[in-house]
């Protein structure tokens, strides 16, 4: 065949130069890249020492490692995964709207874990999780299926579709919560915290980092994807299946996260298109940037709450809900200034 | 060769294509020509397995291109559809370099790159390599997704309308260049086009489609007619001698 044939064109020292210097691939060790690591660094120290108890004092610090570590582990963990989710589902439904809290992923998850209360209220935190997993999985799964059915004309009525979609969801799961005297649970569940992130809690975050190193080995298939389904058919990629892993990752990150933590508003949103603004879209060269601007957004919002009325809390999701939100709308001006990019 | 037997495809009651059954010869350029609603298209990404067939059996060089793994198709057959929006920020390069995903899955090897830039510099992107899509303009944005499909290294391109939205500079210039991919890189080129005359001076064949039926296959200078283009474009079509060769009027 001559396909084969032509490939095997040898290839002369220069011509290698030339190719290695016209490479798509950036290089990631660049100053800026480093300096994001050491801010992200920095960021995590705070986060290890902030705090009310005085842990380097005689005898306190058992507290670090009950407290100030699994907090700072899940910050990081929670951060770089829902960032990813954001990515992934962005490209899989070609919407820069879209992330975990604005297809209602999160509340699928929310009620997951109310019917898991409900039905059995002795249930471990594991059970509890699969189950949130679970509903996540099956409500994303109802949103894209909805969005391959129906062609919208804007890109913009997509997340509302799905955020209207999470408000049905949610209202049932407040309902359910409701009749089972467990609406307190519920608030505090919506009200995305680390606080209450200590040791025999923090654990099942783990879960995630499986996911995470799953999302860089296939991350390829993932940014083909988001060329299109003929695109990605074209060059082989079969992308029910690429739609299905990407799905099950997504609900994966999101019901665990939730479970630990709580809803993380925006911040699917907020990382992806900050890192495409300045880098482009190419998933793999940009996932350690998606993961360090991830940890860092979350790990300042967590320490703005933690120090903005201390000794007491503010739960990082109304610190994250205020800022994503705010990035939200300067994305929708920014867009409606370059014209037409909306649709 | 493309082989197609008794494809047909439905979409509605009124609405159906075929069944066709024709035979596309390998090598050159052969350029799917009709009326709007012919079927053209159809046809084509049904032939690029973009598209599912309702019956019949669509054959690429001996591969059916229903029960050949996907990804097996991929390194004999690239399809380019007319409508590209997508919404992912890619460089030129990077969107190139997509061509090569059936061989590399995404880890270009120093062979990749090779391919990548040949195509790259086939089409005189060479310049704009590492600029954004969304910065481009749509002539350079459709120069840039040809790339990537002859990135892909298939015997078999088909293009849907590649000369949709390009002016008559970029047109001539995207049928040069797929001229020359069909003689110089021996490349199988199949073309979705709407102007008669592109087709008859760059295609080696003409297949000539109405109301979901291939009505004519033959030569440039035998579909150049007056009475065969009447009948195909339901329009008075005259055909003149032009300085390169027959024109068809019908203003």
């Amino acid at each position: 065949m001559t396909s084969t044939l032509r490939q095997d064109i040898a290839y002369t020292s220069r011509d290698i130069l030339v190719d290695e210097q016209r490479s798509r691939r950036r290089p990631l060790l660049t100053p800026s890249f480093l300096l994001a690591v050491v801010v992200t660094l920095g960021l995590l120290a705070a986060s290890l020492l902030v705090g009310q108890f005085d842990v380097f004092a005689e005898g306190n610090f058992w507290m670090f490692g009950i407290t100030r570590i699994p907090r700072t582990v899940a910050l990081v963990l929670a951060g770089a995964s829902m960032a990813m989710c954001g990515v992934i589902m962005q490209l899989l439904t070609q919407n820069r709207f879209v992330e975990p809290t604005t297809t209602g992923t999160t509340e699928w998850a929310g009620l997951g874990l109310i019917l898991v209360m409900w039905l059995a209220p002795t249930a471990s935190l594991l059970a509890r999780m699969s189950a949130a997993v679970a509903m996540a999985f099956l409500g994303t799964m109802v949103f894209f299926l909805f969005l391959r059915r129906v062609s919208l004309k804007s890109s913009l009525i997509v997340p509302i579709i799905g955020i209207m979609l999470g408000a049905v969801v949610s209202s049932f799961t407040t309902y359910l919560a409701l009749m089972t005297d467990t609406l307190q649970t519920l608030g505090i569940w919506f009200q995305g915290s680390f606080t209450g992130v200590i040791q025999g809690r923090y654990e099942l975050m783990w879960i995630v980092l499986a996911v995470t190193v799953l999302v860089f080995l296939v991350a390829d298939q993932f940014t083909a994807a988001g060329l299109g389904k003929d695109m990605a058919t074209n060059v082989g990629l079969n992308y029910t299946l690429v739609l299905f892993m990407g799905t099950a990752m997504v609900a994966v990150a999101t019901g665990v996260t939730a479970t630990v933590v709580g809803t993380l508003p925006f911040l699917g949103l907020v990382v992806p298109n900050i890192v495409a603004l300045f880098r482009g879209d190419d998933l793999r060269s940009n996932l350690p940037w998606v993961c360090l601007v991830g940890i860092s957004t979350v790990t300042l919002c967590d320490l703005i709450g933690r120090l903005i009325i201390a000794p007491f809390e503010v739960p990082v999701s109304m610190v994250l809900g205020l800022v994503g939100g705010i990035v939200f709308i300067g994305l929708l001006l920014r867009q409606r200034r370059k014209g037409g990019l909306v649709t | 060769m493309i082989s197609l037997t008794d494809v047909s495809k439905a979409y509605s009651s009124s609405v159906s294509i075929g069944p066709v059954s024709v035979d596309i010869d390998a090598g050159g350029i052969t350029a799917l020509v009709g009326p709007n609603g012919a079927g053209k298209s159809t046809i084509l990404t049904m032939i690029g397995r973009l598209l599912s067939l309702d019956s019949g059996r669509i054959e690429v060089a001996g591969h059916d291109v229903v029960n050949t793994p996907s990804k097996a198709i991929a390194k004999i057959i690239s399809v380019l559809r007319q409508e590209n929006h997508f919404v992912t920020r890619l460089t030129v390069r990077q969107l190139v370099s997509f061509g090569r995903f059936p061989y590399s899955k995404g880890r270009l090897t120093l062979g990749d790159e090779k391919y990548i830039s040949e195509a790259i510099d086939f089409l005189d992107l060479t310049d704009l390599e590492d600029r954004y899509l969304d910065q481009l303009s749509g002539g350079q944005r459709q120069r840039a997704y040809v790339a990537m499909v002859l990135a892909q290294n298939t015997d078999y391109v088909l293009l849907d309308e590649p000369l949709n939205n390009l002016d008559m500079q970029h047109a001539v210039a995207m049928m040069k260049q797929l001229r020359r991919a069909a003689d110089e890189l021996d490349r199988t080129v199949v073309i979705v086009l709407h102007d008669i005359n592109f087709a008859a001076h760059y295609s080696d064949r003409i297949l000539a489609m109405k109301d979901g039926q291939v009505v004519e296959h033959g030569t440039p200078a035998e579909i150049m007619r007056d009475d065969v283009l009447t009948r195909v474009f339901n329009t008075d079509v005259q055909v003149v001698p032009g300085p390169n060769g027959p024109l068809a009027v019908y203003y």
